[in-house]
């Protein structure tokens, strides 16, 4: 007994280094999200290149897709941008996107000169959308199911390496 | 004449002062220290070491937005904390809520406290035992006739 109490130092000093030891090298950036499982939030906003049409919720179930929150004035999703293109072009993934704060003549602009890899693009030129999706810095890409439910997450640049993770979880989600 | 005069003046001038910093219309005193309470206390998601009042990241400058809308439109202070909590996560509360989550955040620090009294407690409890002059119970009666025989020995040199 007595020589438990003398080790309890030792022990406690493990555990506390190990619970730190876990927090190391973690990207402090990255907020975990609380719409997981949950659906996209209601809109009714219109398309970003037929301000005519009006994009609602409805609009992004049938099938599991990426919804991608972009703009022009972001650096970020000019470097993601490629990778889109490949996606949709040589997978066919339905990617949607979320035109977040921005100008729609410099988003169309945009679109005609790096090419458009979005299924639909939602205008939110005040953000309304991206705060309800809890936005804080695009871009932001959300995986959602069939249902139009929010499945995973993803702050910042798709790389190849982003993708093959989204693709895996996105394949669950067909199987399902 | 001219104090008076000058005294308005500057009355004039402290009133344009205020007006530049506070770009919200509030409509009541009471809500305008609602605002300042609640954007102290929420965490920017960008700018993770600044609240939402004192970082000039967009999304803050959104969120302060959306918190004077609510504000003026009559959301008590749980639904504002909720609004945000549900986009944001807990994470944006500079003031967690209690759940079971932030148990050891609530009460770790006063856990700690405990039992460091109680450590302390213990330690001068064997101290006063081992007190000088008192005699020491912890040894048997045959260590304390060998103890007496060295002791004898060791005089007898």
């Amino acid at each position: 007994m007595r020589r438990l109490i003398v080790l309890l130092p030792l022990v406690l000093f493990i555990a506390l280094g190990l619970f730190l030891w876990n927090g190391i090298g973690k990207d402090t950036q990255v907020i975990p999200s609380p719409l997981i499982d949950k659906p996209v939030p209601e809109f009714a906003l219109s398309a970003l290149l037929d301000e005519q049409k009006t994009i609602t919720a409805a609009d992004l179930k049938g099938r599991p897709a990426l919804l991608n929150v972009w703009a022009t004035w972001c650096p970020t999703c000019k470097q993601e941008h490629a990778q889109l293109n490949r996606m949709a072009r040589d997978e066919g993934v339905t990617i949607y996107g979320v035109n977040y704060k921005d100008d729609r003549a410099k988003a169309k602009i945009w679109l005609d000169k790096y090419m458009n890899p979005y299924a639909l693009n939602i205008y939110d030129p005040d953000g309304k959308l991206g705060l309800n999706l809890g936005v804080y810095g695009a871009p932001e890409t959300f995986l959602l199911d069939a249902q139009g439910i929010i499945r995973y997450k993803h702050v910042g640049a798709i790389d190849q390496r982003v993708w093959s993770e989204l693709r895996q979880k996105m394949k669950q989600l067909e199987v399902n | 004449m001219i104090r008076h005069l000058l005294l308005v003046m500057l009355l004039s001038l402290s009133s344009i002062a205020t007006a530049a910093i506070d770009t919200y219309q509030f409509k009541d005193d009471a809500t305008r220290e609602r605002f300042k309470s609640l954007s102290s206390e929420l965490r920017c998601p960008k700018c993770q070491n600044q609240n939402i009042a004192d970082s000039n990241s967009p999304i803050a400058k959104d969120l302060r937005d959306e918190l004077y809308q609510m504000l003026e439109s009559g959301a008590d202070d749980d639904q504002v904390v909720d609004f945000m909590v549900t986009r944001y996560g807990e994470f944006v509360l500079y003031r967690p809520r209690m759940t079971e989550q932030t148990y050891l955040l609530w009460y770790g620090p006063a856990a700690l406290l405990l039992i460091g009294v109680v450590v302390v407690l213990l330690v001068s409890g064997k101290r006063k035992k081992a007190e000088p002059g008192k005699p020491n119970s912890s040894l048997s009666d045959a260590e304390k006739e060998r103890l007496d025989q060295l002791l004898k020995q060791e005089q007898n040199k």
